[in-house]
């Protein structure tokens, strides 16, 4: 069984985001940028799949700027077998990148492709459905558990309200969500022998994708800070500040 | 000239750091606490790092080592300066030295070291002897085919938990233009050997958990097959192969310091008097702007010795430079940082006093400030001088 990651190069988890002052998006000056922490999940369950024999062949794909590289080498440190890495400067829309996942899916014939259910940059949660929808496969969205063997994969899926258990005929889209697995940091060797693995380099010309954005971002703004709180003496004085001040009884 | 890590390098920056914050760091107060780390945890840092493939990894992979360069080695060593001293010696970098390990002293030592089975210690100085190693009194007189030890070496780290040391020892007198001189020889000494004892060294303000002793020799008989490097060269074996750790120190004082740094800045970001933060009042955001730029200063010394010793054209200059800017920005950055905090600075409840205390030992250990200044001012003066 072959398995397809694919793996976005977003701002780092631990970053605090600020937004640029011409409101035009955050500011990625000089920040640190990391994989997108539900792809991570997303490559540890494949190289977990190869390691107790249910896949042969776990590939990562990554679409972006020159530095998605980094990504990817993370990936193939990890354990992944080997990188696609489709060049594109400036923005790409989930549509855009659910397309060109879907020509690579057209190369390389996955059986599965295993995504993060979400970028936590614009936490859009559209490309696997997009993606399972241009392909025609069946697709397992939220996924907190895997078990896949012999042309079907059950999956367990964090829903509203509890789990849901849902069998899928192969090949299939996952989208992954943050209790499936935790994720693994590269050794030593596994990231000398990361440096040998290949990066194979593509455009979207090459798989014939058009990537002119259809969105356009008016404004973006900071959340509204938080006021802060106080502390009353007394039940009586919490009701007159909850009448008088807050207006809400 | 490159100023950028590698696509490799970075992800071994990150995955040091992952270690330190999840092995090494949640044990941080224990050590200073108990002023020791327990031998199961020295134990559980040593099997972490081997399965993580740090440890030892200064070595080259055809020792079993880890196969970093000199540079990548530096690059490591900031991310463990960050965390508690006596913490990260446990994910070993053996010394660089017992690569002139030969024929059955490299299955005896060099290897089991790598491995993680066996850990060194290097006993250099003595109480007549710091600064000025050469006039150890250490001696070791032949008696056929041994060498018979006697002396006493003070301030020998690691040595409670070493089940070797590295002894140099004087092994004779030669006759220079400049008068007699003794002849030091290099030795590999069981720390089991009849005759060899070692006594817990006086408690240090520094680096609480780690600690130095005193060794002392009487009538310790050792074979000369132990000789490591060639006999009346110790100092040879040395020059060829402990330059470097100087660097070690000078990198891991940029990791401590930035990690004070960082604690400062969130201080000041959120610590308010007069109605604003203090981060707010010059007197403060000065201090911080030297602070990170003194720090990038040290980093980039760091790592300029360290691109040139592994290209095989490391300078001790370079090395001396590297250490004296590096500890004693340390000393200015944790003092700063100290100050920032004002009084919450100096409770043991934070880690800022100890960044602080902890500074100290680096401006003296590995050769002091001064002898930095020698080996500068040398070779500043030589090439004018007839
Ligand atoms: C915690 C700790 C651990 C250590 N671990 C080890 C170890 O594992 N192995 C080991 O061999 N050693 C170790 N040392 C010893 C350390 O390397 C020495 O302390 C250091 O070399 C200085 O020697 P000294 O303490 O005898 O000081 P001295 O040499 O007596 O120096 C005292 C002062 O005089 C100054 N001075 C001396 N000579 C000159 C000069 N020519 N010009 C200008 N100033 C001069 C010095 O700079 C210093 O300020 C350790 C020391 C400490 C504190």
């Amino acid at each position: 069984m072959k398995v397809l990651v694919p793996v976005k190069r977003v701002i780092d988890y631990n970053v605090k985001v600020r937004v640029k002052a011409d409101r035009t998006g955050v500011d990625l000056a000089n920040v640190k940028m990391s994989m997108n922490p539900f792809d991570e999940i997303a490559v540890e369950e494949a190289v977990r799949m190869k390691e107790a024999g249910a896949a042969d062949e776990a590939v990562a794909v990554s679409l972006g700027p020159q530095q998605s590289q980094e990504t990817l080498r993370t990936a193939l440190a990890m354990g992944a077998d080997r990188a696609i890495h489709v060049v594109h400067d400036g923005e790409l829309e989930p549509l855009a990148v659910a397309k060109m996942l879907a020509g690579v899916v057209g190369e390389e014939a996955p059986d599965l492709v295993i995504l993060g259910k979400q970028a936590i940059d614009d936490d859009a949660n559209q490309t696997g459905q997009m993606l399972s929808g241009l392909l025609g496969w069946s697709q397992g969205t939220f996924v907190s558990k895997v078990d896949a063997s012999d042309g079907a994969v059950r999956v367990v899926r964090e829903v509203d309200g509890g789990l849901e258990t849902v069998a899928l005929r192969m090949p299939a889209v996952l989208t992954v969500d943050l209790r499936l697995n935790e994720p693994r940091y590269a050794s030593l060797p596994n990231i000398m022998k990361a440096r040998k693995k290949e990066i194979a380099r593509k455009t979207p010309a090459d798989l014939g994708v058009d990537t002119t954005p259809r969105l356009n971002t008016l404004r973006v703004e900071e959340p509204p800070k938080r006021q802060g709180g106080l502390k009353v003496g007394s039940v009586a004085e919490l009701v007159d500040k909850l009448h008088n001040d807050a207006g809400v009884i | 000239m490159q100023f950028s890590l590698s696509e490799e390098q970075t992800l071994i920056v990150e995955t040091v750091r992952r270690f330190v914050e999840e092995e090494l760091a949640p044990y941080e107060d224990e050590v200073e606490r108990d002023n020791r780390v327990r031998p199961e945890l020295i134990r559980q840092v040593r099997e972490r790092a081997i399965e993580r493939g740090l440890y030892a990894a200064n070595m080259p992979e055809d020792l079993g080592g880890g196969g970093l360069d000199a540079l990548t080695v530096a690059l490591m060593e900031i991310e463990l300066g960050r965390t508690s001293f006596a913490l990260q010696y446990a994910v070993a970098r053996p010394s660089n030295i017992l690569r002139a390990c030969k024929g059955e002293q490299v299955e005896r030592y060099l290897l089991p070291t790598v491995r993680g089975e066996r850990v060194e210690c290097l006993a250099m100085t003595e109480p007549q002897a710091g600064s000025d190693l050469r006039a150890m009194k250490t001696r070791a007189e032949r008696d056929g085919d041994r060498y018979v030890i006697n002396g006493a070496k003070h301030f020998v780290s690691y040595a409670d938990v070493a089940d070797y040391a590295i002894l140099f020892a004087a092994s004779g007198v030669e006759d220079t233009p400049r008068g007699p001189r003794s002849r030091i020889t290099s030795f590999l000494v069981d720390k089991d050997t009849p005759g060899f004892d070692v006594v817990m060294g006086p408690e240090s303000v520094s680096h609480r958990g780690f600690h130095h002793c005193e060794l002392v020799f009487t009538d310790c008989r050792v074979h000369e097959d132990r000789i490591l490097g060639e006999e009346h060269k110790g100092f040879d074996v040395a020059n060829a192969w402990l330059g470097a750790t100087r660097l070690t120190v000078a990198a891991q004082c940029v990791g401590r310091a930035r990690r004070a740094l960082d604690m400062a800045a969130e201080w000041a970001a959120t610590r308010k008097q007069f109605g604003q933060a203090i981060g707010k009042f010059q007197g403060t955001s000065f201090k911080l702007a030297d602070m990170a730029t003194g720090i990038e200063a040290a980093e980039l010394l760091v790592l300029r010795a360290a691109d040139r010793e592994a290209r095989g054209e490391g300078r001790d200059r370079d090395f001396a430079m590297a250490k004296l800017y590096a500890t004693e920005m340390l000393a200015r950055v944790t003092d700063d940082a100290l100050q920032i905090y004002g009084g919450m600075g100096l409770v043991k409840d934070l880690p800022i006093e100890r960044f602080w205390r902890d500074a100290r030992v680096e401006r003296i250990w590995d050769g002091t400030s001064e002898i930095q200044r020698h080996i500068i001012s040398r070779s500043v003066l030589r090439p004018h001088e007839d």
